[in-house]
């Protein structure tokens, strides 16, 4: 397969590392949160692309239909999808308890406030 | 009739439970039905082991579809012998953790408490029990969600950030498993981890299969705190309720090293991991870094509780160590290692955790005479540090002595010196408490206290008892860990 067949995997890996990069980057607490999830969408990918066959349709058992794309990564997806869902809203709960104790959600911001003398554990 | 569903039963019980404590509404009845299911599970997991013990492997299919292509539970030594320790911690701790909940957590978030503790206990005793890889995804993030919950719930205003903190890093090292699992689902067409290990045989193209290995063995250590991707730890266990750090430290990072295991020996096969790839000189490095590190940076830590979460860094070291060696030895000692260490600082944390119910937060300038009020805590904590030296008489000393003989088998006596060394840096932070609580003048606030409550004290000293007992009678947890360690090897190629 040449590089323009690989088309999806080189999306995947765009994808991926484009998310990574955000949570490195960005100091938001918010903004790490969404690079989180853009870096779980580009497993999706990697799950659903190799299942789709050239030709292949959904798996109906009938005389016309030879070729069947695979249903079951689908089938992961959902679950990975759910997973990725729980994670993004405790994530945001999370970010929500935090604005109200430290009244930011700049990452810098929070840990320069535990720094001081006044962080002491009540 | 029921037996024969055990292995079903030993995950469903707590995850039922869990959403049935959030309707109940009530603290006290949530801890009550906790504290059932995590005794059942106790059951069932003995009872498990005691059916595998003779080498056979129970092959449960859910919902009767047979393997390959429907999600197999498989039960054989090794996890068995997890799946006992995950369950004995929870058990210990539910006890434990009625009096320590009700000072450290709100009255009105103590059901929901007891609720995330069940969905960790399920999702903990998931991935030990599963054979199908993308099940152990699954229930890799149902332990790591419910464990961000129960860490955010600390006192400290930093169990927020700190659980924020471990929810990215947890999250990207559960894509990075996915990302590996998925390369081999494509590779290999199965996600059943016993016929991916058949058809990776025949697969011809290798690098998709190196990098479903880098993947999961990237994802795996970050979830067991192996140095350098140990940086959650410290905050996580630092910040979190006592209970909950006590379970974590005991039970987290012990599981995930079954998953690096499981992958592996059972799936990937020891002959491609250790004699194709230096991967056991790469988990040594890191491990001797982690040794060395981490007991330094122990040493120098204010708070107690981040300094033994330090030093569970350093002390995963000692486990991967040993699964570095890659010898009969050396994976002995690591499994073995999992056990000890589990029951030791549990026991740690459990016994911290009585203090500060007195005292709020354990640092060295507050803790100061403590062992004149609490001087059965201070012993028992003293006991404790004596295992994380590695006395003999501990199970600490059985740990480090099946390392030393497997580093004297591959010859590396520098290997043996090291390990000695490292235990000399724990003495000092040992030293440390030692020294605070029992040659420092109690001050005003400390002369008030009493001994902490028998329902904490009893679980806690249960596990110096165990750490003290298992560390003269070695059969069980040695025996054990020989029997998953020859499975591990043999099931290989």
């Amino acid at each position: 397969m040449n590089a323009a067949g690989h088309f999806s995997y080189w999306i995947t890996i765009f994808i991926a590392i484009a998310g990574l990069y955000i949570v490195v980057a960005r100091g938001n607490l918010i903004k790490k949160l969404v690079g989180l999830s853009i870096f779980q969408t580009s497993v999706y990918l990697l799950y659903i692309a190799p299942g789709k066959l050239i030709g292949g349709t959904a798996p109906i058992i009938a005389q016309e239909f030879q070729i069947y794309s695979n249903p079951l990564p689908h089938v992961l997806i959902l679950t990975a999808i759910v997973v990725g869902v729980a994670t993004l809203a405790l994530g945001l709960a999370l970010v929500v308890r935090i604005k109200e104790t430290y009244g930011s959600i700049e990452e810098d911001e929070i840990l320069k406030q535990d720094e001081s003398p006044s962080s002491e554990p009540h | 009739m029921i037996a024969q569903h055990f292995p079903i039963l030993q995950v469903v019980l707590p995850l039922l439970a869990a959403p049935v404590m959030v309707l109940l509404r009530s603290g006290r009845l949530a801890w009550a039905l906790a504290t059932a299911v995590s005794w059942a599970a106790l059951g069932i997991a003995l009872s498990l082991l005691a059916q595998v013990a003779d080498g056979g492997v129970i092959s449960y299919a859910i919902g009767s579809w047979p393997p390959p292509w429907g999600i197999e539970y498989r039960i054989d030594r090794v996890n068995a012998f997890v799946l006992v320790l995950v369950s004995l911690i929870a058990a210990v701790v539910i006890v434990y953790s009625r009096a320590s909940v009700a000072a450290e957590v709100p009255e009105e978030q103590h059901y929901l408490f007891y609720t995330m503790y069940a969905l960790c206990l399920a999702g903990l005793l998931g991935i030990a029990a599963t054979g199908d890889g993308f099940n152990l995804f699954v229930f890799l993030e149902i332990s790591a969600l419910s464990t961000y919950v129960l860490i955010a719930m600390g006192r400290d205003r930093r169990a927020l950030m700190a659980s924020y903190q471990y929810l990215i890093m947890g999250t990207i090292g559960a894509t990075f498993i996915v990302i590996g699992v998925g390369l081999l689902y494509l590779m290999t067409g199965t996600l059943n981890l016993a016929d991916m290990a058949l058809r990776l045989r025949e697969v011809d193209e290798a690098r998709p299969v190196l990098a479903a290995l880098a993947f999961i063995t990237v994802g795996v250590s970050l979830k067991l705190a192996l140095f350098p991707l140990h940086l959650w730890l410290p905050n996580a266990y630092a910040y979190a309720p006592s209970a909950v750090t006590a379970f974590l430290a005991a039970t987290a990072t012990k599981v995930s090293v079954y998953v690096l295991l499981r992958f592996y020996y059972s799936v990937f096969g020891e002959s491609a991991v250790f004699a194709a790839l230096p991967m056991g000189r790469i988990l040594l490095v890191l491990s001797l870094a982690a040794m060395f590190i981490a007991s330094t940076v122990a040493v120098f830590q204010n708070d107690i509780k981040r300094m033994f979460a330090y030093s569970s860094v350093a002390q995963i070291g000692y486990i991967t160590l040993g699964v570095s060696l890659d010898s009969t030895t050396g994976l002995t000692a690591g499994i073995v290692h999992l056990f000890n260490h589990a029951l030791t600082k549990g026991a740690l944390f459990l016994l911290l955790g009585g203090i500060a119910l007195r005292l709020g937060g354990v640092r060295f300038d507050n803790i100061g005479g403590i062992a004149r009020v609490m001087p059965v805590t201070s012993f028992g904590i003293v006991l404790g540090g004596l295992s994380l030296i590695g006395v003999p008489g501990t199970v600490g000393f059985v740990s480090k002595w099946y390392l030393v003989l497997a580093a004297f088998e591959r010859g590396a006596w520098w290997l043996a010196l090291l390990i000695v060394l490292s235990s000399l840096l724990a003495v000092i932070y040992v030293w440390r408490f030692v020294e605070a609580a029992y040659f420092r003048e109690p001050g005003d606030a400390v002369a008030k206290f009493k001994e902490a409550p028998a329902s904490m004290l009893v679980p806690a000293w249960f596990m110096v008892v165990g750490c003290i007992y298992f560390g003269l009678d070695t059969g069980l947890t040695v025996g054990g860990a020989s029997q998953a360690a020859a499975e591990l090897l043999g099931s290989g190629r």
